[in-house]
């Protein structure tokens, strides 16, 4: 191994010279120099978190007693759940009706649904904002987590497109003859849609499930716009904290939130590595 | 037309009535007419073979058996009951797609087991009758495998054992043998028969390629364009080939087009510009006194002979003893290892191609390039078209 490694890299080894690894490494740096900054000052025992004073836990244990905090965390995790499902349905039905059907205004349909995604975010809030205070208030009072609802909608009007066209990508890939062969072997639409369209979905929908949650439990600009003020979530809360001062507190709320998405992110994936590894095995 | 050129393979399972009955059947897409007034039976325990190029509407129409096509016009019986109105999940039918199709996402036994469950058979009898599926496709022991796990041929098995389980009255194969191999396809091909005579199903198979159909059916029907353009067992198809597309879709042929010169009750001659000599037939062909036919003659029925180099020009009077015999040279020569094909070019500069089998490992006659030579054929062995 170590003879190997003295050898002259290949024509092909970019990996092996050294411009390539430096770009490797300053990308590396740029991305996740901040966040690990961000993590460590999470543990720093000054109040205005400039220069490194001490280690302490004390910003989480203030953190986990600010109620406010904590109940714009929940908000934003259910929001997040209820956004997912939602989107994942909507998206994999959009999908599945461009990708099967033909019909006048199809062009534009797909068009129309790809909006959301390169419409600048300011502009959706205040559509959003608009829409929510003239077309169709949200009644307000409603008990939690009925309250959420205008912000979920909001959210999953975004996140849905995203959904749909991960899923779209994968439905190219789909053999039209698995659909006949399950229908001339005597399964009718529905049963046809479960065994066999479902099952080739099912990687495009985890991505875009992942994708979702994500996009929602992070968005601010939207949010901001669409909360009222008993219905704050985690990034709008942290802004508004911010605006006081930059504490550790902020910072450790902060490191919460990036342990939490790393986390689910990581189970999605494994999640799905291990349905590709039993199909696999068996 | 009727006498059979060889004996043709026994079909005992063969019965008279026709379980399937294309009756004025056209397909159009838009102004395409992928079926054109299509008039078809096929009988009970046959192999059937829809052969023809690609477009040609082979598949079309079997995929109106599956019931993913409607026809435009015309009806379709199965077992004498018109099918139009049934949807393909409660047709009498099953199908092995080309792709093969096996669900990717189920072991083999669940695919095998998916008919079954659709049918709500109860799940003792589905496992007995799945192993017995596999057991009859030689894949038993592989139930707990995943398709991905498996070959080529053998997910094709995994497809005719899904099919077969559901015990359907007639088994449709969309160009079965084309994804697989040289070597596997011929050994496919004889499996295919002995298990089609073993299950005694009425199978219909469409294909591309006429070695297949000619090998594999009982019966074929070659369509072009929509059209039938002749149904007929694989020997008649080579031998007495309907139109001048059947003869030069089946097998390789050198076709004459020529003027009916004479025509009596036992023989006939046809002359053809770009033969010295007039040919001669020693059977009557019904057509009108200098219509224009076409003379098809199959490579393997030309005889070649040494043609010593003389004082030239050569005349026909030289000629070795033979019926139908034309001078030509060697132009080319292709070694195929079973057989060798030499192109002979004829006085007017014609080429015309003909196989001999490499009997033994020396070439004791030698033929080579530009070697002068005769070409002889017995008077029975052209086939004479009149379209």
């Amino acid at each position: 191994m170590a003879r190997e490694r003295k050898e002259k890299p290949g024509p092909l080894e970019y990996n092996r010279r050294w411009p390539l690894q430096a770009i490797v490494g300053a990308t590396l740096f740029f991305l996740y120099f901040p966040l690990i900054i961000l993590m460590v000052f999470s543990f720093n025992d000054s109040r205005r978190n400039i220069v490194w004073q001490g280690f302490t836990l004390d910003y989480y244990e203030k953190a986990f007693n600010n109620s406010s905090l904590i109940e714009a965390f929940a908000n934003s995790l259910t929001i997040a759940f209820f956004c997912t499902i939602i989107s994942v349905v909507l998206g994999a039905l959009t999908a599945v009706m461009l990708w099967r059907f033909r019909f006048p205004g199809k062009t534009a349909v797909e068009g129309a649904m790809a909006l959301p995604i390169v419409v600048p975010e300011i502009c959706m809030g205040v559509a959003m904002l608009v829409f929510f205070a003239r077309v169709m208030p949200w009644p307000t009072g409603m008990p939690w987590p009925l309250n959420l609802g205008a912000i979920i909608i909001a959210h999953v009007s975004f996140a849905f497109p995203f959904v749909a066209t991960v899923v779209r990508a994968r439905l190219a890939s789909f053999n039209r003859e698995l659909e006949e062969a399950a229908k001339d072997l005597g399964a009718s639409e529905w049963r046809t849609f479960w065994d066999v369209l479902v099952p080739h979905m099912q990687p495009g929908l985890i991505a875009g499930a992942l994708l979702a949650f994500t996009l929602s439990l992070d968005d601010f600009v939207i949010t901001f716009f669409t909360a009222g003020p008993d219905t704050i979530t985690f990034p709008v809360k942290v802004y508004s904290m911010l605006r006081f001062s930059v504490t550790p507190e902020v910072n450790a709320a902060s490191t919460i939130l990036i342990v939490v998405t790393v986390v689910l992110t990581a189970v999605g994936l494994r999640m799905q590595d291990q349905q590709d590894q039993k199909a696999k095995a068996k | 037309m009727t006498e059979a050129a060889i004996a043709a393979r026994p079909t005992p399972h063969v019965k008279d009535n026709a379980i399937i009955r294309f009756e004025n059947i056209t397909k159009r897409y838009g102004k395409v007419v992928a079926v054109d007034n299509v008039n078809l039976e096929i009988r009970e325990g046959e192999f059937f073979a829809l052969l023809g190029p690609s477009g040609c509407g082979k598949t079309t129409l079997l995929r109106m058996l599956a019931g993913f096509e409607t026809p435009t016009e015309g009806r379709v019986f199965i077992d004498g009951k018109d099918i139009a109105e049934l949807p393909p999940n409660k047709r009498p039918v099953n199908m092995v797609f080309q792709s093969y199709a096996v669900f990717p996402h189920m072991k083999v036994a669940d695919n095998v087991a998916y008919g079954l469950k659709m049918d709500g058979v109860e799940a003792g009898e589905s496992r007995r009758r799945v192993e017995e599926a596999l057991e009859l496709v030689k894949l038993g022991g592989y139930g707990d495998r995943m398709p991905d796990q498996l070959s080529g041929g053998q997910r094709q098995r995994v497809a005719l054992a899904r099919a077969l389980v559901k015990r359907p009255r007639v088994l449709l194969l969309d160009e079965p043998l084309s994804a697989l191999d040289a070597k596997l396809r011929d050994q496919m091909r004889s499996e295919l028969t002995s298990l089609q005579e073993k299950v005694g199903i009425t199978f219909i198979m469409v294909t591309h390629d006429q070695d297949e159909a000619l090998a594999i059916a009982t019966r074929c029907a070659v369509m072009n364009r929509g059209l039938l353009a002749q149904v007929a067992t694989p020997a008649d198809l080579y031998e007495f080939p309907s139109s001048r597309f059947v003869a030069d879709f089946v097998g390789s042929v050198n076709m004459f087009e020529g003027v009916l010169a004479d025509d009596k009750h036992d023989e006939a001659t046809v002359r053809c510009p770009e033969i010295a000599a007039p040919i001669y037939l020693d059977h009557g062909v019904t057509g009108a006194q200098g219509s224009t036919v076409w003379v098809a003659l199959r490579p393997e029925k030309i005889e070649m002979h040494k043609r010593p180099e003389g004082a030239a020009p050569m005349k026909m009077e030289d000629a070795p003893a033979g019926t139908n015999v034309v001078p030509g040279i060697i132009r080319d020569i292709v070694y195929l290892g079973s057989e060798t094909i030499f192109e002979v070019e004829l006085e007017g500069g014609r080429r015309v191609k003909t196989f001999r089998s490499n009997l033994t490992r020396y070439d004791q006659e030698d033929f080579t390039w530009d070697e002068p030579v005769w070409l002889a054929w017995h008077a029975c062995s052209p086939a004479v078209l009149l379209s």
